[in-house]
C-alpha cells in the first residue's frame, strides 16, 4: 500500500529531474531532486512504496535515463499514467521501473489516496475511495525483466542459465 | 515493383533488419550505422556497457562521443563526467571522439563531419538525434541502457512506427519565415504528443524550397511532437550538402507513391506566419503579432535547433547597425567550430559584438539550463532553442519563449518580443 502523488499532463523529464542535477548520475543524488520543479516537497516527503499518478504523455522531452532512475531511487513503487512518451517508456522498463498505462485509474485516484497495485495481475485498488481498476499487466518476460532490475541484469541472467 | 509499398522510414528499417518489407507495429532487430552519446548520457551508458563484459565496442568507427552539454566543464562534477567519457574513448580507441577545441553541438557536428548519411540507421542517447532525418536517415533518441546495448552489439530493437505525412504546398513563404516556424506551426496543430511513437515525414514544394539548415531544424523538433523520428527524402540540396563531407557510400530511399500513412496533413506555406511558442510547452504557439510586446531579459540564439550558418546569418542581418536593448542579455552560440570560423570570415561575429552580443564557444549550456546563461526567478528569455518546459533555462519560476533567429534578433533590439519588420 502506498500514497498517491498526482501530477498533470505532459510531465517532462526536466520536471522529473532538472538538467542542473545531471552533473552526477548517482541514483541517490538524483532521488533527492526527483520531481523538484513540479513539487519541491516530493523528494523529501515521498515514502517507500508510494505511487506516482499522472496524465497523458508522461516523461516527454529529453532521453535522459536519469529520469526513471530518479523515480526508482526515490522508492516509488509504480507509475500509473494515461500514456507515456516513447523514450521514457523504454528507459523505465530497461532500468526496471514498473509503469502502467491506465486512464481509468488516473481519473479515479486523487492525491493522497491510499492505493495498492498488484503488478502481476495489473489490478489497481484505491483503498481510500473503495474503487478498483484493471490495467493491462506486463507479460511474464517483462515482469521478470522488471523483477531482475532491468534489461542488462535480465539478459545476463538468461545468458547464465542458457 | 515487386512487394508492398513502403514509406522511407519503413524501407530504412527493413533494410537494416535484413527484411524485404516491414509493417507498422512490427518488432525488429536492426543493425546500427552510428551510435552517439554525450557527456551527460555516456557516463550512464558506460556504466551499463561494462556489465556486458565484452572487450570492445562493436565498431570503433561507428561510435561518436561528443562532450557538448556541460563543456567547457562548468564544475568539478561535470569535469569528472567528461573525464570518464574521455577515458572510455581512449581505451576503446573511439574514432569520432570530440573534446573541447574540436567539439560542436552534436546534432550540428555529426552531419557537418559527414558521419550521418542518407539511408543510415542511427541511435543517440539524446532526444534530438532525430535531427539526422533531414538527410534521409532513420535517427532516433534512446536512453543510456539501449545505447550501451548498441555499443556492445551494434544492434537495437525497434517497433516499426506508423508514419504521418506533412505536405507543405507552395513556396511563397511570409517574410523571415523559416523551418523553425513550419515545425512550431505543426506542433501547435498536433500537440506535444500528436506524433507519439510515430514517424513524421515532411514533404512538398515548401520542403524542397527549404535550405538544409532549415530541414535540420524541422527534423530536430520532431521529438517535441512526441515522434520517434522526423524524415525528409534526399534531393539535390542534400547531395550538394554531402559533397566533400561524406566519406562512405550511402543509399537514397524515398517513399513509394502509394505508401500507407496513419494521417496526412496539408498546409500552404503562405498561410504560416512567424511563430512564437509560449511557456511551458512547444505546442503553445501563437503568431509573432500575438506575442508582440512581451518583455524579455535574455535572448539566446543557437543550439542544435538553430545554431547553423543560416541562423547566424539571419540574426546578423537583423542586428547589423543596431544595438541590443540595454535590458537584454543577448547570447549567440555557433553550433560548431567550423560554423564559428565561417561566421567570423563573413564578419558576423563583428556584427554581433558591435551590437552588444556575447558570442560563446559551441555548447548546449543554456538550452537545458546547464550553464552559460541561466535565468533567475521571474526572468524571461526568448530563445531559438527547442524546449520551453518549466525550469528549462534556470529557475523553475523563469520563462522561455521559442522563436526563429530573426524574431530573436529583433526582440533583442526592442527589449520585447518583436516582428523583424519592426527593426529593419
Amino acid at each position: 500500500m502506498g500514497k498517491a502523488w498526482k501530477f498533470g499532463h505532459d510531465i517532462d523529464t526536466d520536471v522529473i529531474i532538472p538538467a542542473r542535477y545531471l552533473n552526477n548520475s548517482d541514483p541517490e543524488h538524483l532521488a533527492k531532486h526527483c520531481m523538484e520543479d513540479g513539487d519541491v516537497t516530493f523528494a523529501e516527503k515521498v515514502q517507500e512504496g508510494d505511487i506516482l499518478v499522472a496524465g497523458k504523455n508522461f516523461g516527454c522531452g529529453s532521453s535522459r535515463e536519469h529520469a526513471p532512475i530518479a523515480i526508482k531511487a526515490a522508492k516509488v513503487k509504480v507509475v500509473i499514467a494515461e500514456s507515456y512518451a516513447r523514450i521514457f517508456y523504454r528507459n523505465a522498463l530497461n532500468i526496471g521501473l514498473p509503469i502502467l498505462e491506465c486512464p481509468e485509474a488516473v481519473a479515479g485516484i486523487n492525491a493522497g489516496d491510499e492505493v495498492t497495485v498488484d503488478l502481476e495481475s495489473g489490478k489497481v485498488e484505491n483503498l481510500t475511495q473503495k474503487t478498483s481498476f484493471q490495467a493491462r499487466p506486463f507479460p511474464p518476460f517483462m515482469q521478470e525483466l522488471i523483477n531482475t532490475g532491468g534489461l542488462i541484469p535480465y539478459v545476463r541472467g538468461r545468458k547464465k542459465n542458457a | 515493383m515487386i512487394g508492398m509499398s513502403m514509406t522511407i522510414t519503413e524501407k530504412i528499417l527493413a533494410q537494416h533488419a535484413g527484411l524485404e518489407e516491414v509493417v507498422p507495429g512490427q518488432l525488429i532487430t536492426a543493425k546500427l550505422d552510428m551510435v552517439l552519446a554525450n557527456d551527460v548520457t555516456a557516463p550512464v551508458a558506460v556504466k551499463e556497457f561494462v556489465k556486458f563484459e565484452v572487450d570492445s565496442v562493436f565498431d570503433r568507427s561507428k561510435v561518436a562521443l561528443v562532450l557538448d552539454h556541460f563543456t567547457p566543464n562548468k564544475d568539478i562534477a561535470s569535469a569528472e563526467q567528461s573525464k570518464q567519457v574521455r577515458e572510455f574513448a581512449r581505451r576503446h580507441e573511439i574514432e569520432h571522439f570530440y573534446d573541447v577545441g574540436k567539439v560542436g553541438i552534436e546534432h550540428c557536428l555529426l552531419p557537418e563531419q559527414g558521419l550521418t548519411l542518407p539511408g543510415d540507421l542511427i541511435i543517440g542517447a539524446d532526444s534530438h538525434t532525430c535531427t539526422y532525418g533531414a538527410l534521409g536517415a532513420f535517427a532516433t533518441g534512446v536512453g543510456s541502457t539501449d545505447l550501451a546495448a548498441g555499443l556492445a552489439t551494434g544492434e537495437a530493437w525497434f517497433r516499426v512506427p506508423e508514419s504521418i505525412k506533412f505536405v507543405f504546398h507552395g513556396t511563397k513563404f511570409q517574410p523571415w519565415v523559416s523551418g523553425k516556424d513550419l515545425i512550431l506551426y505543426v506542433i501547435g496543430k498536433i500537440g506535444v504528443d500528436g506524433a507519439r511513437y510515430q514517424a513524421m515525414e515532411f514533404t512538398g514544394e515548401g520542403i524542397s524550397a527549404l535550405s538544409m539548415d532549415g530541414r535540420f531544424t524541422m527534423c530536430n523538433m520532431a521529438i517535441e511532437a512526441g515522434a520517434k523520428n522526423g524524415i525528409i527524402a534526399p534531393d539535390e540540396k542534400t547531395f550538394a550538402y554531402l559533397e566533400g563531407r561524406s566519406k562512405r557510400p550511402y543509399t537514397v530511399y524515398t517513399s513509394d507513391p502509394d505508401a500507407k500513412y496513419a494521417q496526412v496533413f496539408e498546409f500552404d506555406v503562405a498561410d504560416i506566419p512567424l511563430q512564437v511558442a509560449f511557456p511551458h510547452l512547444p505546442e503553445n504557439t501563437k503568431s509573432v503579432q500575438e506575442a508582440s510586446g512581451v518583455k524579455i531579459d535574455q535572448v539566446v540564439i543557437g543550439s542544435c535547433t538553430n545554431g547553423r550558418m543560416e541562423d547566424l546569418r539571419m540574426a546578423a542581418q537583423i542586428l547589423r547597425g543596431h544595438k541590443v536593448h540595454p535590458h537584454v542579455r543577448t547570447l549567440v552560440f555557433p553550433g560548431t567550430q567550423e560554423i564559428y570560423r565561417q561566421a567570423m570570415h563573413e564578419g558576423l561575429i563583428d556584427t554581433f559584438i558591435e551590437a552588444g552580443v556575447a558570442v560563446s564557444t559551441p555548447t548546449c549550456g543554456p538550452c537545458l539550463g546547464g550553464h552559460m546563461g541561466i535565468l533567475a526567478k521571474g526572468e524571461r528569455a526568448l530563445a531559438t532553442t527547442n524546449r520551453n518546459f518549466v525550469g528549462r533555462m534556470g529557475h523553475p519560476e523563469s520563462e522561455v519563449y521559442l522563436a526563429n533567429p530573426a524574431v530573436a534578433a529583433a526582440s533583442a533590439i526592442r527589449g520585447q518580443i518583436a516582428h523583424p519588420e519592426e527593426v529593419v
